[in-house]
């Protein structure tokens, strides 16, 4: 763990009482879920494909730049809807219970260059599983970065900063290489698995849907609007590409949150996780406007406790956490945006160096130091 | 390829459900109480429905309290009904999650999952001269379908139900009888206790001589059977049952079901149908009762237990499993 371990003041009984408390919080949910849940993901999902169906349609006048306008930013908008509030949180099982095949995790498929089969097992089992954890869970740094000091320094990082931006920019190509572990996986003996391959293929399968659809036929369709529309889809996709890296960011890599170490979770209890997920994830406040947008991921440390419960609990879940986070004397990170992610670029600028000796220790963390 | 990764479907089902070449549905409109705790739903199917044979049964999806649940319920309406519209009439069962719903709380207006009618509970092709329905409870409703669909020259009704008042259709039965279409005995078994299968023969002389259709509970129903095997006359009897028989059950396990990526225990008893619906896995279901195979799921690994017949089947490349009548023996893998 990083310096200073800001549970350390627990006992085990008190981190097996966390855990039960925060079952309790869950069991309630899951005894109140019913018709207006259903309600509430029908009726986002219905306004999502009229969002999308109406942008698409301006977007074929959109040589007129107030179409090309209004176009844009409703195709952006339901985009950003598509990835976050619906598909995230259906491919992450929330809505299972339904027991609808047309909202149900093993039937969902996304408007993203990564196939939902391939992103649910590198964002479901191993990111929620090992969150945080140095050397398990890739998303820390997306095996491009370094995001803690823990990690090791590679001169490479020296142009984090620039990598951070690019992945940015083509955010869903960088998850879907994620996806594919293509780090690991380009070099020659394991670039033949015939595994890999086919998960590599229905990768170059998905693209060329995406592709097609936003790049040829969309734009094709709108005629004489070909090269606004082709404009148009791209831009969505960048705004969508930007805004869900810079919500992701958010989550786990703001100043405050802790990476542990690999033997840190061998024989973890279920107290335990729960207090390392705690620990591992950062909020954004904000307006309900803002909550939805980001997919409720803005309730970051809420979903990586429960995962699978429907987004739209988050928030009421998010007030009686809070309070457990103050009875234990936990530090719940949260910010507007803008704060979060200046911290979390913040970050990738400054261990973009290596660590400089001896290390920095907050005044904060020096006075704990003290007192322990 | 313009809707990609949706289907144009997904986008035409926002303005027309139940237009043809779309996933079968239908629209409550109406819901019409019958007794205390039984409704008739007056149900417009969507453009694909095939028409029902009289005494056939449809599987609906409900959403209940957010959660898709089916259930199979018989026809009630005639095959002819000229605005194309069929009903069904259902019965509030104590604890009965879809029942309750549907009698006391569905709404007009609201859309609901439909399979295609099935079911072999119906009357030949060549009209049989003399006629016996032999029903208890909720068992009239196909029964109802038959009546009102097709006429018969000699019908007798033996309908059981606790109280005069719990007789579905009694109105329209009595009118029947009115019109000398029908002969109907009532036992009301709160007063006169259950219907003694073996003393038939007291209310209706000439039943060996009867093309017989029984439907109720299981023990209505094992008695008909043992009554007209007896009387070497088991071929004029057809039954419907709406719940399988259950005779065995044993030690239960842990099931996976491994596409949703999901471990639960399961005790010996319960259907892995029920165990894997209640886990929010996306089971295939139908009848329930182990007759139509519409919930066969492959058996990955472990063994399941017949609950019919006590039987054993254990995991084999290519081995399928009727979920609705299995339960786990011991650990097991569904793929699902």
């Amino acid at each position: 763990m990083t310096a200073i371990d800001p549970t350390a003041h627990l006992t085990a009984e008190q981190i097996e009482e966390l855990g039960r408390e925060l079952d309790a919080i869950r069991d309630e949910v899951l005894a109140a879920r019913g018709e207006q849940d259903a309600a509430y993901i029908r009726k986002v999902i219905s306004a999502q494909r009229k969002l999308e169906l109406a942008s698409r349609g301006v977007l074929l006048f959109s040589i007129f730049p107030p179409a090309w306008l209004l176009g844009t930013a409703g195709l952006s908008v339901a985009k950003i809807m598509e990835n976050m509030e619906i598909g995230h949180n259906v491919l992450h099982g929330q809505w299972d219970w339904m027991r609808d095949p047309k909202i149900h995790s093993t039937t969902w498929e996304w408007d993203h260059v990564s196939p939902s089969e391939q992103w649910k097992h590198s964002h479901n089992e191993l990111h929620h599983t090992y969150t945080n954890v140095i050397g398990k869970d890739n998303d820390l740094g997306y095996g491009i970065m370094r995001v803690d000091e823990d990690q090791k320094w590679h001169p490479l990082h020296l142009g984090q900063p620039l990598w951070n931006l690019v992945n940015a920019c083509f955010f869903e190509y960088g998850i879907a290489a994620y996806d594919l572990e293509l780090g690991k996986n380009l070099h020659k003996r394991r670039r033949r698995n015939p595994e890999f391959r086919a998960r590599a293929k229905a990768v170059g399968r998905k693209i060329r849907k995406q592709v097609l659809k936003d790049y040829v036929i969309h734009p094709l369709l709108s005629g004489p609007s070909f090269l606004t529309t082709l404009a148009a889809t791209f831009t969505a996709n960048l705004v969508r590409n930007i805004w869900s890296h810079s919500v992701i960011m958010c989550g786990h890599f703001p100043e405050g949150v802790q990476v542990f170490e690999r033997r840190s979770v061998e024989g973890e209890t279920r107290g335990q996780w729960y207090l390392r997920q705690m620990m591992g994830s950062a909020n954004i406040s904000g307006s309900r406007a803002m909550h939805f947008m980001t997919g409720n991921l803005s309730h970051q440390i809420e979903h990586h406790l429960f995962p699978d419960l429907p987004s739209n609990r988050y928030a009421e879940v998010a007030v009686k956490v809070r309070a457990l986070f103050e009875k234990y004397e936990l530090e719940y990170i949260t910010g507007p945006l803008p704060k979060q992610v200046f911290s979390a670029w913040h970050k990738v600028f400054r261990l973009s160096l290596p660590n400089k000796k001896p290390k920095i220790k907050t005044p904060a963390r020096e006075k704990e130091l003290v007192a322990s | 390829m313009v809707t990609t990764p949706l289907l144009p479907s997904d986008y035409l089902d926002l303005v027309s459900p139940l237009r043809a070449g779309a996933d079968l549905r239908g629209r409550i409109e109406a819901v019409h109480p019958e007794t205390a705790d039984a409704a008739t739903l007056v149900i417009r199917p969507g453009r694909g429905w095939r028409r029902h044979t009289a005494g056939q049964y449809v599987r609906i999806g409900v959403d209940v309290d957010g959660r898709r649940l089916w259930r199979a319920y018989s026809i009630t309406s005639p095959t002819d009904r000229q605005d194309g519209r069929i009903t069904i009439t259902v019965k509030a069962i104590p604890d009965g999650q879809v029942s309750n719903h549907l009698v006391h709380r569905a709404r007009p207006g609201t859309l609901i999952r439909l399979d295609q009618p099935t079911g072999d509970f119906v009357l030949p092709h060549a009209k049989p001269a003399k006629v016996l329905y032999l029903t208890a409870g909720s068992g009239i409703t196909p029964v109802m379908g038959m009546l009102r669909d097709t006429e018969v020259d000699d019908v007798v009704l033996v309908h059981c139900a606790p109280q005069p008042q719990d007789v579905l259709f009694r109105d329209e039965l009595h009118g029947l009888v009115a019109d000398k279409k029908l002969r109907l005995t009532e036992v009301h078994t709160a007063m006169d206790g259950r219907l003694d299968v073996a003393r038939l023969g007291e209310l209706v002389p000439d039943w060996a001589e009867r093309e017989t259709w029984a439907c109720g509970p299981a023990g209505l129903l094992d008695a008909a059977e043992e009554h007209w095997t007896d009387n070497g006359v088991r071929e004029r009897l057809r039954t419907e049952r709406f719940r399988p028989r259950i005779v065995v059950a044993g030690d239960g396990g842990a099931v996976t079901f491994s596409t949703t990526g999901k471990t639960v225990d399961a005790d010996g008893a319960t259907p892995l149908l029920d165990i894997g619906e209640e886990a929010g896995v996306l089971m295939p279901s139908g009848c329930r009762m182990g007759i139509c195979f519409g919930c066969v799921t492959p058996l990955k690994a472990g063994a399941v237990r017949d609950l019919r017949t006590g039987e054993i089947t254990e995991a084999e490349p290519g081995v399928l499993i009727q979920t609705c009548v299995s339960a786990a023996a011991g650990p097991c893998d569904i793929e699902r």
